[in-house]
């Protein structure tokens, strides 16, 4: 294979240089021997194979059973290989990879905390991951009693009487959120038109009420980044289905109007979201159902440890008030006596708005949740929320005056700087993110929330220690120097990882998204 | 608590930096009114011990003993325990999303191999980066549909995955789209001059199973061009994708869009998530399609590389006038599948299609000999309806003895009369002649 990936010896020059942990004491990014590694497609040999089967009994021949047309032989382009080349092939792909296994991985909202070995056990035992989701009743009690008090948990941490399990990510349960909200305005005679979405919301808001044909309108925070109940009152009107808000919001800031606003909406017949993309700050302390809230969407995988995995899978339930209970979507699970079951025939609930997901929703982060929530108990529940703020706290103390902060508010979980300070001298939010990386840190959020231009979003969770910390601090005030003394490097950055930086816009201009026979990208 | 580092020395040194003097004074931006004043009512904490007993009872009460005779949507396989040991590598399993791909490029490699392995099982030639879950990609491929084509009724078959069908007007739901269902034949193959005088100058899409809900090898080349001659879309769905390597790719019978679950590559059935949602497409309806998807670029000293791209149809940026709202999809259940795949191969795949097929023709043998016929008489892979009476009773008698023995299939079609005794089994490589020897003698016991 005649080197695909265009790697050059020569390549390895410069990259030396840069940020060194040991010339300034910071975070220890250094380069390890990274293999290069072409795709599984360009490489391996005709006839080998990495599995290993039982044969195929004699007497069954698909021809005699099935079209000759809508037979095929082996599939052309398909890699052959053995097992070792494939272990080798992944992980080696996993070595260009940073995961909070690696490091620290403060990436603001997306709430990049530990995710426990355990639950990994516990996800595969057996019993769990080799039970068919259609399995009768009588042969699947663990799996029932296990979603029903997970249900039971996520709606009293969150101050709901009932939660849908199945969505299966954070965007499906916006999703949900807002057929519910669109039913009970059905019900109610006229669905409405409109959701009002304030500017710091995730794009996911928008794109979820356009799904379920609202038209949005934005609202404008206040100075002090919170939205004010007299913007709320002077767009709310009763053609408006629902407002959506996060909170915490995206600046990490307490919508501390939450209850009049609540007020506002439903004097006006209309119902509140919440996205809980930020519930991480409130567990144990204060209770979205008990702001006002109709309904939330939980992210399990944020707030609740399970593994993010390179973009999922997710698993995105939803608390809802008493008011949208019938219109729950299928399935829920029921206790009656001492015997759970599933409800999945829309007769027992005549006004559900159907189903979102295959089945019953993503079993498997199920059992990761409820084996955190398991293991921390009320205490530990409300010491997360304790110190991830003290984290983010801390991390906002130590840099503040090194990087500019857009909003002096207080915040909670996570903080939002820019690149004000930075940018005469040329250097953008992209160049600190980007020299962050040779520092041995995944960089915090970029470009986000839209309200802060060139925002640097930090969410260090509850998981990481104080010296974490410190050495992200460090690393940052060494980066805000640099940024002054030497902006070049910053342009140059990332030195350290396996690729500089990539031509975003060719990808896009030209477009090669799956491998062909003789590929080549130069 | 084991995940939580912090001393009461470095609480108190962070809490004199931050300028306060106890943690609850971070917390005074929450209004006092709203805050809660009790602890949560929630079971008190556990320790490790303790909690492995305890999902040990969970998951005993759990019957899974022998592998399941149920497929209908959800495939017990055989994972090779070289899957999962790479999984578990931190640096895939505690990533995100890629957005700095300067330090992504396993996931993104990785992604753009998943893509590669989608295209080359269904035939055509861009894949996304994963869906939720087979139903799901469904609803996403008809609003696809819709947006592309500007019509608003689509045609689905009866013989479809009933839960795709379900989750396909759940999505529908607010847009207002008519969902015309065409009934299946004698032979469980979609009844295709229905399908015809269904599809009109309004039809954005034609929808089957393929293999279909019933595991029979529906009729995609005929409806295709139905669908075609209509100026609507053919999408077909397949959730037995270890079918693919030995049934003709979707894409080479005509279908636009193929979609469906690569679950039983790599994942198990876990009670039915996660499982990794596929969706593959014809060249040019890229810019109509949703979610992540993973491009080959190069860096700035002109090596190869990957990164995130075509990313203004997505909400992030688009927000409301995104392709679709969908966000984080199924990463590391797709990566399951693409480690699979990788170890299967060109020979590897072919030789468990074909056990499969086999094992499927092993139990119709093993019925047939204990006395029950098919329900329908079109080409089944590795799953099939059973004339076996009462299947509700058949169901309950086996459970007690530990084995799942399939699905009612009048438990979604209760006002067809013809699925009154319809039971509907699979067999796979996990299923040996033996065990499916004494399926059949259980089933007429």
């Amino acid at each position: 294979m005649a080197n695909p990936t265009g790697w050059k010896p020569s390549m390895e020059k410069g990259a030396a240089a840069g940020a060194d942990s040991q010339e300034n004491g910071l975070m220890g990014a250094t380069r390890g021997l990274a293999m290069e590694e072409p795709l599984v497609f360009e490489q391996g040999s005709p006839g080998r194979v990495g599995v290993s089967l039982p044969p195929v009994p004699a007497g069954a021949d698909p021809a005699a059973e099935i079209p000759a047309a809508l037979l095929r032989g082996e599939i052309a382009g398909m890699p052959e290989m053995g097992e070792l080349e494939v272990v080798r092939h992944f992980t080696r792909l996993s070595q260009w990879n940073w995961g909070i296994d690696t490091g620290f991985y403060p990436l603001g909202s997306c709430t990049m905390k530990y995710n426990p070995k355990s639950s990994e056990a516990l996800a595969r035992l057996p019993g769990f991951a080799g039970a068919h989701p259609l399995l009768p009743g009588s042969m699947s009690q663990g799996a029932l009693e296990l979603i029903y008090e997970l249900e039971r948990s996520l709606s009293e941490v969150a101050g709901f009487p009932a939660s849908v399990m199945s969505p299966a990510a954070g965007a499906q349960g916006e999703l949900v959120g807002l057929m519910m909200i669109r039913a009970y305005h059905v019900a109610r005679g006229n669905p409405r038109h409109k959701v009002l979405i304030p500017d710091t919301a995730h794009g996911t808001n928008p794109a979820s009420a356009a799904f379920n044909g609202y038209s949005t309108v934005q609202l404008e925070s206040g100075p002090d980044g919170r939205l004010h109940p007299e913007t709320v009152a002077k767009a709310m009107d009763e053609d408006v289905a629902a407002i959506m808000i996060t909170n915490p919001n995206t600046l990490g800031i307490f919508e501390s109007h939450i209850a009049e606003i609540a007020a506002i909406v439903h004097a006006k017949g209309g119902l509140v979201y919440g996205d809980g993309a930020n519930f991480n700050a409130l567990l144990g302390v204060a209770r979205p159902g008990d702001m006002g809230f109709d309904v939330m969407q939980y992210n399990l995988h944020k707030t609740f440890a399970t593994p993010h995995g390179g973009g999922g899978p997710g698993s995105g339930p939803v608390g809802v008030a008493e008011a949208l209970i019938p219109f729950m979507p299928l399935p829920v699970v029921v206790k009656e006596g001492e015997t759970y079951r599933l409800v999945t025939d829309p007769a027992e609930r005549p006004s559900t708005v159907g189903k979102v997901r295959e089945f019953w929703g993503n079993m498997g982060m199920f059992v990761r949740a409820w084996a955190l929530i398991r293991e921390l108990g009320p205490e530990g529940l409300r010491r997360v929320a304790e110190l991830a703020v003290l984290n983010a706290n801390y991390v906002r103390s130590e840099l503040k005056g090194h990087f500019n902060l857009p909003y002096e508010t207080e915040t909670l979980h996570e903080v939002v700087f820019d690149d004000k300070l930075q940018k005469d001298a040329g250097v953008t939010t992209m160049d600190l993110a980007k020299r962050l990386i040779d520092h041995g840190s995944h960089p915090p959020t970029v470009y986000f929330p839209l309200v802060v231009h060139g925002a640097l979003m930090i969410e260090p969770t509850e998981t990481e220690s104080k010296e974490t910390l410190d050495q992200f601090v460090a690393a940052m005030r060494s980066i805000a120097a640099e940024s002054k003394a030497n902006p070049e490097a910053l342009k140059a950055a990332p030195l350290k990882t396996v690729r500089a930086r990539l031509d975003e816009t060719r990808a896009a201009r030209k477009p090669v998204l799956r491998w062909t026979p003789g590929m080549k990208v130069e | 608590m084991r995940y939580h580092p912090h001393t009461p020395g470095d609480v108190r040194q962070m809490l004199d930096v931050c300028g306060v003097s106890s943690i609850s004074d971070l917390f005074r931006s929450i209004p006092a009114r709203l805050r809660l004043e009790r602890p949560l009512d929630v079971p008190a904490a556990t320790d490790e011990v303790s909690l492995l007993a305890e999902f040990q009872r969970l998951a005993a009460r759990n019957r899974t003993e022998h592998p399941p005779f149920i497929g209908a949507g959800a495939y017990a396989h055989h994972v090779p325990p070289v899957v999962d040991q790479l999984l578990l590598r931190g640096e895939f399993f505690t990533a995100y999303t890629p957005y700095q791909p300067e330090i992504a490029q396993g996931t993104l490699q990785a992604l753009f191999e998943w893509q590669t392995f989608v295209t080359l099982l269904t035939g055509l030639e861009i894949s996304n980066a994963s869906m939720y879950d087979g139903a799901s990609a469904t609803a996403e491929a008809v609003l696809l549909a819709t947006r592309t084509t500007s019509r608003d009724k689509v045609v689905v078959s009866a013989a479809l995955h009933p839960e795709y069908r379900k989750v396909l007007s759940t999505y529908l739901a607010s847009t207002g789209d008519e969902i015309v269902t065409v009934p299946y034949g004698p032979d469980g193959r979609t009844d295709l001059a229905a399908l015809d005088a269904a599809v009109d100058d309004r039809t954005a899409a034609v929808v089957l199973g393929y293999p279909n809900f019933f595991g029979v090898i529906d009729a995609l080349p005929e409806a295709a061009a139905i669908a075609k001659r209509g100026g609507a879309l053919a999408i077909s769905a397949t959730s037995e994708a270890v079918s693919l390597g030995l049934l003709q790719a979707p894409g080479a019978l005509g279908a636009d869009v193929a979609v469906g679950t690569l679950q039983s590559f790599g994942n198990g059935v876990s009670f039915g998530g996660p499982a990794p949602g596929f969706l593959a497409i014809r060249e040019g309806l890229v810019r109509q399609m949703p979610g992540r998807v993973a491009g080959a670029t190069v860096d700035r000293t002109g090596r190869r590389g990957f990164v995130l791209t075509l990313s203004t149809r997505e909400q992030h940026i688009r927000r409301e006038k995104a392709t679709s709202n969908i966000c984080t999809n199924a990463g590391l259940a797709a990566l399951a599948a693409t480690i699979h795949l990788s170890l299967l191969g060109k020979g590897g795949l072919a030789h468990l299609a074909r056990l499969n097929h086999a094992r499927g023709k092993q139990l119709r043998d093993a019925m047939k000999k204990a006395g029950f016929g098919l329900r329908f008489t079109g080409p089944t892979f590795n799953e099939a309806a059973f004339e076996v009476g009462d299947a509700q009773a058949v169901v309950d008698r086996l459970a007690k003895r530990g084995i799942a023995a399939g699905v009612p299939l009048s438990r979604w079609y209760p006002d067809d009369p013809r699925m009154k005794g319809a039971l509907l089994s699979v067999a796979t490589e996990l299923h040996t002649p033996e065990l499916i020897e004494l399926f059949a003698q259980s089933v007429r016991e």
